[in-house]
């Protein structure tokens, strides 16, 4: 690639037509995906889509059928041992052991990944505001999750591999949450992040990955996808809005009383708006489309459309 | 919920203070939960006795028949499965029913009172709708008191409908009364347990644990009419099981014994009854202590993390054999007289070559000894496939701790711990039947009778771990080898199985110390069948996906 990739070494995550089936499931088809190092990555999808999977892969905790898999430069596999001491993961459903404390849960698996910073550890329990000395027993979902949180960012790790990490947690940890995030990647941390709250995405990540049944289907920065997609255009003109509809990659257009209101491809953008600046522009809105709508086009029905599009 | 919050203004304008204010509601609402629960459990246990009886009648039609199961029945193992001796007298069909079945339908009547009390007090403490409850007019005691009341009433009608039911079938031996008594046996032994339920739901915060306590009550209850029965009976005073197979029900019909029962449940529900007035509703009498905040320095390691996992049902198993050994080796001097007479032992001993007849009991104890020490075996050994199921192993598996070192921890932990379990069982045993006989070889004796066992335990774990590798789903097939064990050697011996089923379970291969000699082949054989097994399981898990269950 020419131009801003630099020197840059390998990427943190690279996925290559992985493939992977439970029994007649295909969970994960031809999967292709790449994490640049430093970069906080977005994966999102609906329920099934094959999120847990891949990144149950990525840690070697399953065999891939096909494809090629890397991770911090080595094979998660073969090589599971030494890169889990350089990487922390939070599952997105965490099971502890009901009769060990949560803060023994935290120190066990700190010290399983490799020694930790204590102080940073009694840090993160405060701001998580969390009781280390309960039984795991008695914690609710958000406690549990936090327990995997503070345990994973008290490890000094280049990559977090997080599944979901903050379903459980109340809207102030999951903005305690949102800042460690950005304090791991000041720090110059990878971060993997999957997740349905789409909000959180788009305030933390760099990058997206967006995967339905098994496959990705839309990856990169927030603007490309935009890019991809429709704009929402209102526009009031001098003279009478006529032959807009005619133009290539316009849906949707409504007229009332001199306004138009339509939606555009990303690419044709230019040329409406080139037209539209001849009918004499009186006033003009253009709204990129929200994340959730990118997502919408995803989870609906239209993938056939979507998918030859994204092609 | 209507049917106990209707009265309630009424009494609430009164001011009602009384501690049972209520307790006819809840009693109709527990009723009304349990409408299915209460008939199935007696019609259950009605019909089980009755198709017993007849079943005896036919298996044994004549006095001679009779008197022969009589005879296989009096040896320690016979009477420790059944009940005292007293009832081999006079064998009827009645006698039969109170000697082989009534410990056992009476500790189902115990389960039955156990889940009931619990049911209807402190599982609904937890659940927090006692606490609903109780915020309307009801008094303090009421929740107990309409929990017992039901309780006392399932066993009385249980007690009623079990006795008509046996005196209708006309059995040999089976009279009016005694069928009478057969059934107030039961509820006595229902009440009992009523009353140590109505202890235990107040002592801890969770109904599991209270129900936890009370079967525990039960195992004690009849582990030690088991051992009482082969003694000299003293133990079997002890166990409210004991007490109902003293009525002799249907050979001497004694009504005395029911009255223990009834003290001992009245002193139990008092006792109850104190100990929650001094306790707030939800809380138990033992808090759920804070644990520490930070790990110890042993929690850093995979054999650390499996050793904590591992370390409450060691210690239960061990202490459990070890009491258990203890039973067995208090009463060796009295099995060396009680057998001394009995020709068919004498000539089966003489074939083994020549075995003492304690040395014998001792080989066939440590049998007994050994399959549960193997239950514990296999409980460790299955400990890593509900650590994957449940989800707890793979945020371990995902630090820098490989599947081999995971899985290994869980293993060694599991195996040396069935030696200390079977060592435990064998101290027991040989320290008490050292003092009983005044003979310190029974202790090296017993120690290497049970330490003979470790390769079939380790042969059992082994075949977990490599279900565990190969086929997760069906690890739990290895329970097929303690039942198969237990059902082989202990019952093997009474009921004549031929050799090649013997041959089948790893415990048949272990050489009956001391009653035999020790052959070492045998040993290393199990040892490195039990080595390549887990290998294969530690080579499989190496090799396949992880397995959790969500
Ligand atoms: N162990 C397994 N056995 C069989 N099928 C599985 C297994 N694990 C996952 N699957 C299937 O693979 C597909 C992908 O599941 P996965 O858990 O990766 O989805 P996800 O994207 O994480 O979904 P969610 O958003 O609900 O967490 C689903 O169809 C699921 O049923
Ligand atoms: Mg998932």
């Amino acid at each position: 690639m020419p131009g801003p990739t630099n020197a840059e070494t390998q990427p943190a995550v690279s996925v290559h037509e992985l493939d992977k089936t439970f029994g007649q499931t295909r969970a994960l088809d031809k999967l292709t995906m790449t994490v640049h190092t430093g970069e906080v990555h977005g994966f999102l999808g609906p329920n099934g889509a094959g999120k847990s999977t891949t990144i149950r892969v990525l840690l070697g905790l399953l065999k891939a059928d096909a494809g090629r898999v890397s991770v911090l430069g080595g094979d998660p596999w073969r090589d599971a041992v030494a890169l889990h001491r350089r990487l922390a993961y939070v599952p997105g459903d965490v099971s502890l052991w009901p009769n060990l404390t949560g803060g023994e849960a935290i120190d066990l698996f700190a010290r399983l990944r490799g020694g930790f910073d204590r102080r940073r550890r009694d840090e993160l329990c405060e701001r998580f505001d969390l009781d280390p000395g309960k039984k795991g027993r008695t914690y609710s979902k958000g406690n549990r999750q936090k327990v995997a949180i503070i345990a994973a960012l008290a490890s000094d790790v280049e990559l977090l591999v997080l599944d979901e990490p903050t379903a459980g947690l109340d809207p102030l940890m999951e903005s305690v949450f949102a800042e460690h995030i950005r304090e791991a990647k000041a720090a110059g941390t990878t971060v993997l992040l999957s997740s349905h709250t789409l909000a959180q995405v788009e305030a933390l990540c760099d990058r997206i990955s967006i995967i339905r049944q098994g496959r990705i289907v839309e990856s990169g920065t927030l603007d490309e996808l935009r890019h991809l997609t429709r704009t929402t255009v209102t526009a009031e003109t001098a003279r009478p809005a006529s032959g807009v509809d005619a133009l290539p990659g316009v849906h949707d257009l409504v007229v009332t009383n001199g306004k138009v209101q339509f939606d555009v491809d990303g690419e044709h953008l230019d040329t409406v708006i080139g037209h539209l600046h001849g009918l004499g522009i009186r006033s003009l809105v253009s709204q990129p489309p929200t994340l959730e709508q990118l997502f919408m086009r995803h989870y609906g029905e239209d993938l056939a459309a979507a998918g030859n599009g994204g092609s | 919920m209507a049917t106990i919050t209707a009265p309630a203004p009424a009494a609430a304008r009164g001011g009602d203070r009384r501690p049972l204010a209520g307790v006819g509601a809840l009693a109709r609402f527990a009723l009304r939960r349990d409408r299915i629960r209460i008939p199935a459990w007696i019609a259950g246990l009605t019909l089980g006795s009755v198709v017993n009886l007849v079943s005896f009648e036919d298996l044994y039609p004549t006095e001679a028949d009779r008197e022969a199961v009589a005879e296989t029945m009096n040896t320690p193992a016979g009477l420790a499965m059944t009940g005292p001796a007293e009832y081999l007298r006079d064998y009827t069909a009645g006698a039969m029913m109170g000697h082989q079945l009534l410990g056992f339908t009476a500790l189902l009547a115990a389960l039955m009172s156990v889940l009931m009390v619990v049911r209807h007090t402190r599982a609904e403490e937890e659940s927090g709708r006692a606490e609903l409850v109780r915020a309307t007019v009801v008094g303090r005691h009421a929740h107990m008191a309409a929990a017992l009341g039901v309780v006392i009433v399932t066993n009385l009608v249980l007690a009623v409908v079990l006795a008509g039911a046996l005196a209708g079938t006309g059995g040999t031996g089976v009279t009016a009364t005694g069928s009478l008594l057969y059934g107030l046996a039961h509820a006595a032994v229902g009440i009992v347990f009523a009353g140590i339920a109505a202890v235990t739901v107040q002592i801890t915060e969770h109904s599991r644990g209270a129900s936890g306590m009370g079967l525990a009550a039960i195992a004690v209850a009849y582990a030690l009419r088991a051992a009482g029965d082969i003694g000299e009976g003293g133990l079997s005073w002890l166990s409210p099981i004991g007490w109902a197979q003293a009525t002799r029900v249907y050979v001497d019909d004694r009504w005395w014994p029911l009255l223990v029962a009834a003290a001992a449940a009245a002193a139990l529900v008092t006792a109850g009854v104190l100990l929650s007035t001094r306790r707030d509703v939800g809380a138990g009498l033992r808090r759920p202590r804070q644990g520490r905040g930070y790990a110890s320095v042993a929690l850093g390691h995979p054999i650390g993390l499996a050793v904590r996992l591992h370390r409450g049902l060691l210690i239960g198993f061990a202490a459990a054999l070890a009491l258990l050994g203890t039973m067995y080796g208090s009463i060796l001097s009295e099995v060396e007289d009680m057998l001394a007479g009995v020709e068919m032992l004498e000539e089966a001993l003489a074939e083994m070559g020549g075995a003492s007849i304690v040395e014998s009991f001792v080989s066939m104890v440590m049998v007994v000894l050994a399959v549960i020490a193997s239950v514990y075996v296999v409980l460790a050994a299955l400990r890593p496939r509900a650590e994957e199921s449940d989800g707890r192993a793979e945020p371990v598996l995902a630090t820098a701790v490989s599947r081999a070192r995971w899985l290994a921890g869980h293993v060694v932990v599991g195996m040396l711990g069935g030696v200390v379990v079977l060592a435990a069982g064998g101290l027991g045993l040989g320290l008490a039947g050292a003092l009983a006989l005044r003979d310190s070889a029974v202790l090296t004796d017993a120690m290497g009778a049970a330490l003979a066992y470790a390769p079939a335990l380790w042969l059992t774990g082994g075949l977990a771990v490599a279900l565990f590798g190969l086929a997760p789903r069906l690890a739990t097939l290895t329970w097929v080898v303690p039942v198969y064990g237990f059902v082989v050697s202990y019952l093997g011996g009474l009921l004549q199985f031929p050799e090649w089923m013997n041959n089948l379970s790893p415990f048949g291969h272990v050489p009956d110390l001391p009653a035999e000699e020790l052959s070492v082949l045998p040993l290393l054989l199990l040892t490195a069948i039990a080595a390549g097994l887990a290998l294969l399981g530690l080579t499989a898990f190496r090799q396949r996906d992880l397995q959790t269950d969500h």
